[in-house]
């Protein structure tokens, strides 16, 4: 024990002697740690927070959408439909034969500028009836949501996400009874929603709500609809929910063949599933790019720790007459390219948490670290060590020790 | 102590055989003081090699305290080198990183010994060596002849069977050259078994037995006078 420390010290001592040389033969490891580290935890958040924002969206939800499906080389873009009707939506609320639903959203979304005073925003403008709060866990934080008599007579009131109410009337401000105005018509405010986070094409703060016929008549002058969620009763009916609402929208358009289809429904649970299996191989192809990075730091290792043992062949000599076994001096030389992998692994651990922090913050990312990310990478630079720095050592344990002490 | 019998070494460079040692016996006793002389290229190197278990004879045996060291492994001989050898080199050899006492205390650290009597021996012999105030300095801080001090310090820490000193004051100036012969004489006082190689006289005339080689033949084994 005593003699390992004192190995350990010898070794330390050995590598500060050059400190630029061990700080580059170190920064292949660093790079390719760190890289490891930020990407595997950029991965993770960023399937966590896909996960989130899908349960956040509603649970067992079915989204009807207009357009044709997937055949043959033509292909209509979802939702770039004009198929679905709010007879559509009504029918498969009232249809005898489908019980296995909760609730039935018609939605017409559409994006548009929108001004307050003389703040103007572009924002998401969802055409939406009093079902739309249950079938999306959408909360109100003030005032209240759109009502059936909105819906009948066509009001002009709208409900705001946060981030519209940020946007047009500042932070914290309380817009209602409030006018903006969308398309040159001017709707009163009536309520907020509570904030459901998400990002980018997820963000589900910058939002305004309509009454569905205020948004069909008067904003958009259209009569089809854009959406239609509806909510089953559990997730165990799914399958058998979304088959029936099929087979009732195939008649209703007096199709015959589920293959005409000139709408599609997908589930909430397939839109997550794609979206986790495209993330999960990202990720891995960038813990592949990573690794490959590792590797080439372990070569960079290799390659400085034969150059030590080329330019200390005379010390190995001495050592080796002064009674040094083959074991002392592998031990020599690995623990210095051990050593040097370890620390290389620390620093990389560190910089590639404070990257992943950085980025994170910068694109409002979740910041977590799983700890067995960590020991792994620790594991894993202390591994490259052993592996790549074994060969020199080998070598410097083999050198004759005549041969070695007289070597210029 | 040291039997050496009809050891010959043949060395073999693209397809070409160098004989370095022809044929060579003699016997060392415990306490002598031997000098190999030769002209360069005698052998008289290839013979320290052998004699300090760095190198096997082709043929031939070399027995050390009983034990035939032409026999043993790679290990082994590590072990005999650490515990039976002591050498001193005509570069010095010291680890430049080190100080002396780090210096002297390296070949205990091989043989394990604890750490409180490695620095309780090395303190000792680099006193005896006359080097009490440079303990803590590194070899670019020492003179030649300090050096050389500290290489004798580090061949003596284990007390060796004998001491193999390779050209001792060859890289060293002269004034400095009596003194490292003054510590041999000393040390050989002390019951510590000699063999240096040389091919100055008047450093192979502190010793009290000479033997000259020339082609990798013993030419003459003698008694020096001048000493005994």
């Amino acid at each position: 024990m005593e003699n390992a420390i004192e190995t350990v010290k010898e070794a330390l001592a050995t590598l500060s002697l050059n400190k630029l040389r061990t700080g580059l033969a170190m920064l292949g490891i660093v790079i390719g740690i760190g890289s490891v580290i930020a990407l595997l935890s950029l991965g993770q958040a960023t399937q966590k927070q896909i996960e989130s924002n899908i349960q956040s969206l509603g649970a067992n939800l079915l989204t009807v959408s207009p357009g044709f499906q997937t055949q043959g080389a033509v292909r209509g873009a979802a939702g770039g439909g004009t198929t679905l009707t709010n007879e559509d939506a009504q029918a498969i609320a009232e249809s005898p034969s489908i019980t296995t639903i909760n609730n039935v959203s018609p939605e017409l979304s559409s994006r548009s500028q929108v001004t307050a005073r003389r703040n103007n925003t572009n924002v998401q403008i969802i055409g939406a009836t009093p079902a739309y709060t249950s079938v999306h866990n959408l909360e109100i934080e003030q005032g209240s949501f759109i009502t059936d008599t909105h819906v009948s007579s066509r009001s002009r009131v709208a409900v705001l996400g946060p981030q519209v109410v940020t946007d047009l009337f500042g932070e914290n401000a309380n817009p209602i009874g409030q006018t903006i105005r969308i398309s040159g018509q001017s709707l009163m405010v009536i309520g907020t929603t509570v904030s459901k986070g998400g990002t980018g094409f997820m963000n589900q703060d910058n939002i305004i709500y309509v009454p569905l016929s205020t948004a069909q008549k008067q904003l958009f002058g259209q009569d089809y609809l854009s959406s239609i969620a509806v909510e089953a009763k559990s997730a165990d009916v799914m399958t058998q929910t979304q088959n029936e609402i099929g087979y009732l929208l195939l008649s209703r358009h007096k199709l015959s063949e589920p293959s005409e289809a000139d709408f599609s429904i997908f589930s909430q649970a397939d839109l997550q599933n794609t979206i986790s299996q495209t993330a999960g191989t990202f990720t891995s192809l960038l813990a592949g790019i990573a690794a490959i990075s590792l590797l080439v730091g372990g070569i960079g290792i290799m390659n400085i720790m034969l150059v030590t043992v080329t330019e200390r062949t005379r010390e190995i000599g001495l050592r080796k007459a002064l009674g040094a076994t083959k074991k002392i001096i592998i031990t020599q030389f690995l623990l210095e390219a051990t050593i040097l992998t370890i620390f290389g692994g620390i620093i990389g651990v560190v910089g590639g948490i404070v990257v992943f922090y950085a980025i994170s913050k910068l694109a409002n990312f979740l910041f977590t670290i799983s700890f067995f990310s960590i020991a792994l990478a620790l594991v894993v630079s202390g591994a490259i060590g052993v592996i790549f720095g074994a060969y020199p050592a080998r070598r410097a344990a083999n050198m004759e020790p005549i041969e070695a002490l007289r070597y210029e | 102590m040291i039997h050496v019998s009809h050891v010959k070494k043949i060395y073999k460079m693209d397809g070409v055989e160098t004989v370095a040692l022809d044929d060579v016996s003699f016997d060392i006793k415990k306490g002598e003081f031997v000098a190999i002389m030769g002209p360069s290229g005698s052998g008289k190197s290839t013979l320290m090699h052998i004699l300090g278990a760095l190198d096997k004879a082709t043929s031939g045996s070399y027995i050390l305290d009983g034990e035939d060291v032409g026999k043993l492994l790679d290990d082994a001989l590590a072990k005999i080198r650490n515990r039976k050898i002591g050498f001193i080199f005509q570069a010095f050899n010291l680890l430049p990183r080190f100080t002396a006492l780090q210096n002297v205390m390296l070949p205990m650290r091989y043989a394990g010994i604890p750490s409180t009597e490695r620095l309780e021996k090395a303190q000792r012999y680099l006193t005896m060596v006359g080097l009490s105030d440079r303990m803590a300095y590194t070899s670019s801080q020492l003179s030649g002849g300090q050096q050389q001090r500290v290489a004798i310090a580090r061949g003596l820490a284990m007390s060796p069977s004998i001491i193999l000193a390779d050209e001792p004051t060859g890289n060293i100036a002269s004034h400095q050259a009596q003194e490292i012969m003054e510590i041999f004489e000393k040390i050989n006082k002390d019951g510590h078994t000699i063999v240096m190689i040389t091919h100055e006289s008047d450093i192979a005339a502190h010793a009290n037995r000479i033997i000259h080689i020339k082609d990798g033949k013993i030419i003459r084994d003698q008694k020096n006078g001048k000493r005994n």
